[in-house]
């Protein structure tokens, strides 16, 4: 590219001088916005790399086997992530099916079965906004139906029902875009066969569409793994020397652990977190390979 | 592999959580009636056996709701975590929603035990009342609220109450020598625990005396970011738990506090005998008192009083007076309904 703009650059030169002094300037500020560009990149990345530093020296003192399968304490050299970790698991295999059936089926319908009318408009706009709301917000909304209205305690099951909720608009959202992006001619190609709805639907669009909404549906779920307040907001707890036993068993799960560890008046606590830190970015790392594992694996059978 | 397998793996998928789902009603119920069982087992033998059943090492089981001020949480934590010990069948867990945060809960008629650092209010008192919930107040130990400059600060070695409230205060003092001629001629800088925190609502009521919080001040509801913050400059002030200054000795520098009888230091002794004054405060837990007829709960209850004051001490509070322990534990017996 430089070649080609020097040259052009010394062309025009021998003609107009005018024109050479717009191009010369022209490159500065392509340079200048390049710069501004990778100075962006670099900025974010080394904001990353001083926090992933910071963690890992701090925590990788205190990951054990016995760090994994022990339960929280008061001396820090004791202290396990065991119950938030089983508990993460458990609220995860609740909010996992319950926004995936919810948040598909709802794509599904949008997309292909909803009349374009002002009714569905309204449903959208409120879905995209939806996905903006603060998660606290739906801790309360949690705390009031699940909790309280249905009486299911502070248990896994409340939690979970409440994370699924957090994030369907986001896998919602996701799914249309996985949907919409699935080229008409297949659609047309499949009607034009004598396919009703359905099996067009069913045989055609979702498996095109299925990376897209794998990938959407896992990348949401890592978002509720993270979250902490609509999770106090319902309840959970913060101290559970115990694991959960069925769906309405109380839990904790690793945010709110580590948060609790962070706020202590004692440094080695502090390391504690970094530690536990650590564990929730593996799993974290683990659920966006399994995301793009999905993805590789069927977008090569198209 | 086809679509059909994948979608056999969803309709398993949903056909193991509509399974699950049911499972979970019949447990729910399977439990209840367990509980019920117990419930009336216990009961028999506590008619039977009385007060000794928790201490002959028959083994209790059940839940205890607990929850409320993070303050008190290290307390609590390290109870349950002992208690599980002597009672694994007994589930203990500890939540945090802030003092006001678990009285609603506990309003709510959703808690046993609901921690708090500082007094129930009156209209938390009355809302308890309208739902016909009775309960006893626990202090188990004493927080010094501990006020601190950094280290390079080489001017201040003391406060008077009225100088405190001088320089927290809105439109007071702005820079040290406001405070005292003698000090230097510099601005001071605040950090101060959230507005939410009852650590802030303890030093509101006794130094600020319900007036304004000066509008420099930096909040923050991590006790955390005020050590670091008070570290790095030598005109910075803050206050906050015992605890926290304890732990950060070697860089922050204590401010012994002077209410007309000579500067008091906060440390283990004067916070105990309650010389380290105004800002010694107590921490509590209210129990609900139709909770202490189940047997589990009361033998846990008595627990928490038992060792509450060795806790508070290994985790950064300080005990109260052995006296105040034998009054809670009257309290809990006549409670229960002896």
């Amino acid at each position: 590219m430089r070649a080609v703009g020097d040259e052009t650059a010394t062309g025009y030169t021998q003609g107009k001088g005018k024109n050479a002094a717009n191009i010369s300037s022209r490159e500065i500020k392509s340079k200048l916005f390049k710069g501004l560009f990778i100075g962006a990149t670099g900025f974010s990345l080394i904001v990353l790399l001083v926090l992933l530093i910071r963690i890992f020296t701090q925590g990788i003192g205190f990951l054990s086997w016995d760090f994994l399968t022990s339960f929280p304490s008061r001396r820090p050299a004791d202290a396990g992530i065991y119950s938030a970790f089983i508990g993460t698991i458990w609220m995860m295999a609740v909010t996992a099916p319950v926004s995936f059936v919810l948040g598909v089926g709802t794509a599904i319908y949008l997309e292909e079965y909803a009349p374009k009318n002002r009714f569905t408009g309204l449903i959208q706009m409120n879905i995209s906004n939806l996905a903006g709301v603060p998660s606290i917000v739906f801790g309360l909304l949690g705390l009031t139906i699940f909790v309280r209205e249905l009486s299911l305690g502070r248990s896994v099951l409340a939690g979970g029902f409440t994370m699924a909720l957090l994030i369907l608009p986001i896998i919602v959202v996701a799914s249309q875009e996985a949907i919409r992006s699935v080229p008409a001619e297949l659609k047309e190609a499949s009607y034009g066969m004598g396919a009703t709805k359905w099996q067009t639907t069913y045989r055609i669009v979702l498996p095109a569409a299925l990376p897209g909404i794998l990938t959407g549906n896992i990348l949401a779920l890592s978002r509720a793994i993270g979250e902490t307040a609509p999770l106090i907001m319902i309840g959970a707890l913060t101290y559970v020397a115990f694991l959960p036993e069925h769906l309405l068993s109380q839990f904790t799960v690793m945010p709110i652990q580590i948060f609790n560890w962070t706020s202590r008046p004692q440094e080695e606590f502090h390391f504690v977190a970094a530690s536990g830190i650590i564990l929730l970015l593996v799993m974290l790392l683990v659920m966006n390979s399994i995301a793009v594992w999905i993805r590789n694996k069927f977008q090569k059978r198209l | 592999m086809s679509m059909k397998k994948v979608w056999m793996l969803l309709a398993l998928v949903a056909f193991m959580v509509i399974a699950a789902a049911c499972g979970e009603g019949e447990e729910e119920t399977d439990s209840e009636e367990t509980s019920a069982e117990n419930e009336t087992e216990e009961s028999n033998e506590d008619e039977n056996s009385g007060e000794e059943a928790s201490e002959d090492g028959e083994n209790l089981s059940g839940q205890i709701a607990i929850d409320g001020s993070s303050t008190v949480f290290p307390i609590m934590e390290a109870v349950s975590e002992e208690y599980t010990m002597e009672q694994p069948d007994v589930q203990a867990p500890v939540g945090v929603s802030g003092s006001g945060g678990g009285f609603e809960k506990f309003i709510a008629g959703e808690t046993d035990l609901s921690n708090a650092s500082r007094p129930i209010k009156e209209e938390e008192q009355e809302m308890l009342e309208e739902n016909g919930i009775d309960y006893i107040e626990l202090s188990l130990a004493y927080d010094g609220l501990s006020v601190v400059v950094s280290e390079e600060n080489d001017f201040v070695d003391s406060l008077t109450v009225d100088e405190l409230k001088k320089i927290w205060v809105d439109g007071g003092a702005e820079t040290w020598s406001d405070v005292r001629d003698e000090w230097p001629d510099e601005p001071i800088e605040r950090f101060s625990p959230g507005t939410d925190s009852g650590t802030f609502d303890y030093f509101n009521e006794t130094i600020l005396e319900d007036e304004d919080i000066s509008k420099d001040a930096q909040l923050s509801e991590d006790d955390n970011v005020l050590v670091n913050g008070v570290m790095g400059s030598p005109n910075a002030i803050a206050y906050f738990g015992y605890a926290y200054y304890a732990e950060n000795q070697d860089t922050l520098k204590i401010v012994p506090i002077d209410n007309g009888d000579g500067p008091v230091e906060p440390t283990e002794e004067t916070i105990n005998d309650g010389s380290y004054e105004p800002l010694s405060r107590p921490i509590f837990t209210y129990v609900k008192e139709e909770s202490l007829q189940e047997p589990h709960i009361r033998d846990y209850v008595e627990f928490v009083n038992e060792i509450a004051g060795e806790m508070a001490l290994e985790v950064g509070y300080i005990n109260l007076p052995e006296e105040q322990y034998e009054e809670n534990q009257q309290k809990i017996e006549e409670a229960a309904g002896e």
